[in-house]
């Protein structure tokens, strides 16, 4: 049969951008890949299933978080729902979006988000509660639309939209965190209460 | 910002960025942006966090052996049935 051969032809471009999703959902190396052969593996088992001429990515990826919330969410300590602090819209930009032409010199949006280290915007990303971060990582990392979201996830459009936006907010927080501790910005104090 | 439309803008900025938006809708907010620094700097500001997002969080090295240790599972009877790959 030809099918190991077509499955390995075509799935295995999309390795890289799995396992980067899967260091985001697991947080360490070693059940990051675990999870992607548990992902290809999956895939190849389950390959005569999949519809040729439509997305194989996006069929791959549905996988991989499947094979995450079942594989992973029992060892979490963490509840798998939880909830956010109420950060403010446009939270980093309010703060920030008038650095160029005041601290630091910097003339361009460009230039102040270079300042952070992949190592800062990951750190943001994997410490959001997984109920938001895996909406981000399949929007923000990786493209998907609501819709394969909400597939992927199997959880209402309306829900994808209000994690997205309260993930991201939640981001923006942390990342300004980062760049207040490395003295990038001056502290300023949060003007919102809690609440 | 004065309100002509700008917190509506606003409200959208993520589905716009998104790519969520219908014709219709996007066209609208695009025509505003056009005409407003204001909201067209915030537009641009929370594009550039999503690009750099995308950029810095998809930077992982894949693991030396991770994609041969794939390619093997396609080749392994686990179960002994001679049927590659199954193993229920």
């Amino acid at each position: 049969m030809a099918s190991s051969d077509t499955f390995a032809e075509q799935a295995m471009e999309y390795a890289p951008q799995l396992y980067s999703a899967a260091m985001r959902m697991t947080r360490n190396q070693a059940d990051a890949e675990d999870l992607v052969q548990e992902t290809y593996l999956r895939g190849f088992r389950g390959f005569h299933t999949f519809q040729q001429g439509t997305n194989l990515r996006a069929w791959l990826f549905r996988i991989l978080t499947n094979a995450f919330i079942n594989k992973y969410r029992a060892k979490q300590r963490r509840p798998v729902e939880t909830d956010l602090a109420d950060v403010e819209d446009l939270y980093l930009y309010r703060r920030v979006g008038s650095l160029e032409t005041s601290a630091a010199g910097l003339s361009a949006e460009e230039q102040f988000f270079d300042l952070f280290t992949d190592d800062e915007v990951k750190q943001a990303l994997e410490d959001l509660p997984e109920n938001f971060r895996l909406p981000v990582i399949l929007a923000d990392v990786e493209g998907f639309s609501y819709k394969e979201i909400a597939e992927m996830l199997d959880i209402p459009i309306g829900t994808v939209m209000s994690r997205l936006h309260r993930g991201r907010k939640a981001m923006q927080r942390a990342l300004y965190d980062f760049a207040e501790a490395r003295g990038l910005v001056e502290h300023t104090p949060d003007p919102v209460p809690d609440g | 910002m004065a309100d002509d439309g700008c917190g509506e803008t606003i409200r959208e900025l993520e589905t716009f960025l998104d790519n969520e938006l219908s014709d219709d809708a996007r066209a609208q907010i695009q025509e505003h942006l056009d005409g407003c620094v204001d909201c067209l700097q915030a537009f641009d500001f929370q594009a550039e966090l999503k690009a750099v997002i995308r950029l810095k969080c998809r930077s992982d090295e894949i693991p030396p052996g991770l994609l041969a240790k794939i390619e093997r599972c396609f080749d392994t009877d686990f179960d002994g049935d001679g049927i590659i790959g199954e193993r229920t």
